[in-house]
């Protein structure tokens, strides 16, 4: 008796699976222009530096259109892009600038965001102020000992983040850390990855250098002074904290009236309020 | 006899030595992370929505992967172990599908992951979805479920099949009445199994039920497990509080998930 | 083994078939047809299902080889497998490091899981009180089914400070990466060697006792041999489950693409690379990364076959 009702179940369970694939394609999404009538799904994907602002966004965005819902996918830029050129997704996040290939499958970008980099060591570090030179010199092994810089004697432990990372590519851009053989940062350093693990490696060793999205500095880690200038918004804006990039959303050709009414939302006065909750918004 | 003697002694000490460090170490874990999570765990965070920092929009989601992906690879799985133990000469058959079993096993994850993102979600154009994930994650934990079950089949002593087929009874009337029954402990162990593996996957989820933190209002719709969320926060170091409180849920999880199953055992074998 | 389990194939069907014959006496020749086609049914099915196996490894090998061949074309077999430099933004695609982490950190977690796990299993099988193993067993069923993710979290805030601190250097190593894979696997090879280790018949042991061996040379020289294709799986699961190990690993490697030369120094598994760049990759970095699968996969593959091998001479010593 029991394993009849076991097989059952199976058999249930089964039954409803399907039942939700079919309820699913049933209601399309219902094209409507008018603002209030919106509906429909919409689908961003991309970068995981701007899946967070993008979700608060889209959160904000679904209060407004209680008929929409807007499903956000941090799987990293090229990704999102790949998947924006396949039809995967609507509106692509990349934590970079367009590569030329991708330009040249139609994709169109749009700043909506700058993040500064910050320049972070353990907070027992008595150094708190490096020129660009100094971190450029350290990033590529010149500088090997804290005490060159002004510190104490300890060997540097350099630590940063994997080969295409939006993150890393600014920063090497800015600190000219690109020669002709690519990257020049140090082979031996410690690779971490995403800026959540850089944070951790940093917080807990003392002689460790690395960087991070001004977003998630915290009491864990120093961020440090670069030519002078501290990293806030402020000094980002006016240019003197020169570590900073661009985050974009990309689409490909004609966009349906919800990703318009998305994408225009993001660069409302309201939008870029929200935006400025987590980075540096382009406009005021 | 002396030196057989010690050498027995010394094998005794390392199996004392053993299980003594192996429970060491992973209490250790366990109390570690959830001491240093417990304290985050409020009815706010278990069932508040991911704008309010709750995770009850990943603990609905990993329910779904795991009922979508055992509903597939519970049957799949201990048919192809009924027929490797019960049917099966040995042979070339055999050996090809002993071979795909463990190839599966050893598959890394991310490939799986790989795999259905350009296979399901995009090929067949089920998109980021909990299908897409679950079907994945089917593939995925087939060979532990196939193996743990094989076992469990084995074990059952010959004696029983024998009597079985002696009374009169059909080939499959003794492996549905007499053989399966007896291994329902082992075959549950197999579905714990698998039931963890696929609570614990990170990467072949992410890369193809996506990373939405929201109630999943169908199959077809995209979700974030608990695992994925707990990647995410570790990575991009939003909120180590969270991160640990989340794993401390998945703890938590994954015991219920056990307990239940043993009282499922007891039950069974009772009745 | 495989000689007996013919024979008894064979019996049991001869057996079977004579249960139908002795219930024609008194049925219809119908019921007999009828009960054939079910039994033929599901044969039919059970095969099918375990074909699916074989039909998902096709599709993945295909699927990985044609995504990471070519790539391997235009960097060259030799430069590719063998070269020491891995360097996307300068198109220089080399993983000898990779490989080497995967194997040290793999190796070594195996050189120390293996026997442990085996050990803890003996002793939770055979010498601990049932209510002792009867406390630990789920502790170490909860352990197998948490996420790779929280033990590489563990071992980023605890355990890498913790080598630091004794043996400098940031702590992210080798050996961080072995420690981590050894508890990962453990709970694995435990459950299953237990499992297999208490099915093994109780007069074995007792026999044994009998004939005056003692109890742990019972353990070593009896129920270990009788229970080798149990323990076999275990590993076998256990090394699938370190080889394929990503999450906690990036986590606590140090992800430097160099040959390590020590156990406090930095590695990149295979997976990691894989992993970490996948999100970013472009072009021929993206397929440089699907090759660096086909080279897993590929040594995935010989060391199933050596495995399977190795199964089956167990197999038929027994």
């Amino acid at each position: 008796m029991k394993k009849r009702v076991s097989g059952l179940l199976v058999i249930v369970m089964a039954v409803l699976l399907f039942a939700g694939c079919a309820a699913e394609a049933a209601p399309a999404a219902a094209e409507s222009a008018g603002g209030a009538a919106l509906s429909g799904t919409l689908s961003v994907a991309g970068s995981t530096t701007v899946a967070p602002p993008a979700q608060a966004l889209a959160d904000a965005f679904e209060a407004r259109y209680p008929e929409t819902r807007i499903d956000v996918q941090g799987i990293g830029s090229s990704a999102g892009m790949k998947m924006l050129n396949e039809g995967g997704c609507e509106i692509g996040m990349a934590s970079r600038e367009l590569k030329q290939k991708e330009l040249d499958w139609g994709l169109e970008s749009i700043a909506i965001a700058y993040d500064g980099i910050a320049v972070v060591v353990h907070p027992s570090n008595g150094v708190s102020d490096l020129t660009k030179e100094e971190i450029q010199k350290i990033f590529m092994g010149e500088i090997t000992n804290w005490s060159e810089v002004g510190g104490i004697n300890k060997e540097i432990l350099v630590v940063s983040r994997e080969d295409g990372s939006g993150t890393r590519g600014a920063f090497e851009e800015i600190l000219k850390l690109e020669g002709d053989e690519g990257s020049m940062v140090i082979e031996s350093a410690l690779i971490a990855e995403g800026n959540g693990a850089v944070k951790a490696n940093i917080a807990s060793k003392s002689q460790a250098i690395g960087y991070i999205s001004l977003g998630i500095v915290d009491e864990t880690v120093k961020a440090l002074q670069v030519d002078g200038a501290e990293v806030t918004v402020a000094n980002i804006k006016s240019g003197a904290y020169g570590v900073s990039r661009p985050l974009n959303m990309a689409t490909k050709g004609e966009m349906s009236e919800l990703a318009k009414t998305y994408l225009d939302f993001v660069m409302s006065p309201e939008g870029q309020k929200i935006v400025a909750e987590h980075y540096i918004p382009v406009v005021d | 006899m002396k030196e057989k003697k010690l050498k027995y002694q010394i094998l005794k000490l390392l199996v004392y030595l053993s299980a003594i460090l192996t429970v060491a170490a992973l209490v250790w874990i366990l109390f570690y992370v959830v001491r240093k999570g417990i304290g985050r765990i409020d009815f706010q965070f278990i069932f508040g929505d991911a704008k309010a920092g709750g995770i009850w929009p990943m603990i609905v989601t990993t329910f779904w992967a795991i009922f979508a992906s055992l509903a597939l690879a519970t049957p799949i799985g201990i048919m192809a172990a009924i027929y490797m133990v019960e049917y099966a000469r040995p042979g070339r058959v055999v050996r090809a599908i002993r071979f795909a079993t463990e190839s599966l096993a050893g598959i890394p994850s991310i490939i799986y992951g790989l795999f259905g993102m350009i296979f399901f979600v995009t090929k067949l154009g089920l998109k980021f979805s909990i299908l897409s994930g679950a079907l994945t994650l089917t593939i995925m934990v087939l060979p532990t479920v196939i193996r743990t079950t094989e076992e469990a089949l084995k074990a059952v002593p010959r004696s029983f099949r024998e009597a079985s087929l002696g009374l009169g009874a059909t080939k499959i009337r003794t492996i549905v009445h007499i053989v399966l029954p007896s291994a329902i402990p082992g075959i549950l162990a197999a579905v714990i199994l698998g039931m963890g593996r696929i609570v614990g996957e990170t990467a072949a989820v992410y890369l193809t039920a996506g990373t939405v933190p929201k109630v999943p209002g169908s199959i077809m719709d995209s979700g974030r497990t608990l695992s994925v969320h707990l990647y995410m926060l570790a990575k991009e170091g939003l909120s180590f509080e969270d991160a640990y409180a989340t794993a401390t849920i998945l703890i938590i999880l994954v015991a219920l998930m056990n307990l239940l199953a043993k009282t499922a055992v007891l039950r069974l074998k009772k009745g | 083994m495989e000689a007996s389990i013919e024979t008894y194939r064979k019996v049991e069907n001869k057996m079977s078939e004579q249960a139908y014959i002795s219930r024609d006496a008194n049925n219809f020749e119908g019921q007999h047809q009828k009960r054939m086609r079910t039994e033929t049914f599901f044969r039919r099915l059970f095969f099918l299902s375990a074909t699916v196996a074989i039909v998902a490894v096709a599709a993945i090998t295909i699927f990985i080889f044609v995504s990471g061949v070519p790539a391997i074309g235009k960097i060259g077999l030799f430069d590719f497998v063998f070269g020491q430099k891995w360097k996307p933004s300068a198109d220089i695609y080399g993983i000898f490091p990779m490989i080497i982490g995967s194997l040290a950190a793999t190796g070594g977690a195996i050189l120390v899981g293996v026997p442990m796990g085996v050990f803890t299993a003996i002793f939770m099988a055979e010498i601990a009180p049932d209510t002792l193993s009867r406390l630990i067993r789920p502790a170490i069923e909860l352990l197998a089914g948490i996420p790779s993710v929280v033990y590489g979290f563990w071992g980023l805030v605890v355990l890498v400070p913790l080598i630091d601190k004794i043996w400098g250097g940031g702590g992210n190593s080798l050996l961080a990466a072995i420690v981590i894979l050894t508890i990962m696997i453990l709970p694995t090879i435990v459950n299953v060697s237990e499992a297999a280790l208490r099915a093994v018949p109780k007069s074995y042991g007792q026999g044994s006792l009998a004939l005056g061996a003692s109890k742990i040379e019972t353990i070593f020289r009896v129920k270990i041999p009788a229970a080798k294709s149990g323990v076999l799986a275990a590993v076998v699961l256990g090394i699938g489950r370190a080889i394929g190990e990503t999450m906690a690993v990036i986590l606590v490697a140090g992800n430097t693409p160099m040959i390590p030369g020590a156990l406090t120094d930095r590695i990149r598994t295979m997976t990691a690379n894989i992993a970490m760049e996948m999100g970013y990759a472009f072009g021929l970095h993206q397929e440089a990364l699907f090759a660096t699968g086909v080279i897993l996969f590929v040594f995935i593959m010989a060391l199933n076959l050596v495995l399977n091998r190795m199964t089956h001479r167990a197999g038929d010593e027994s």
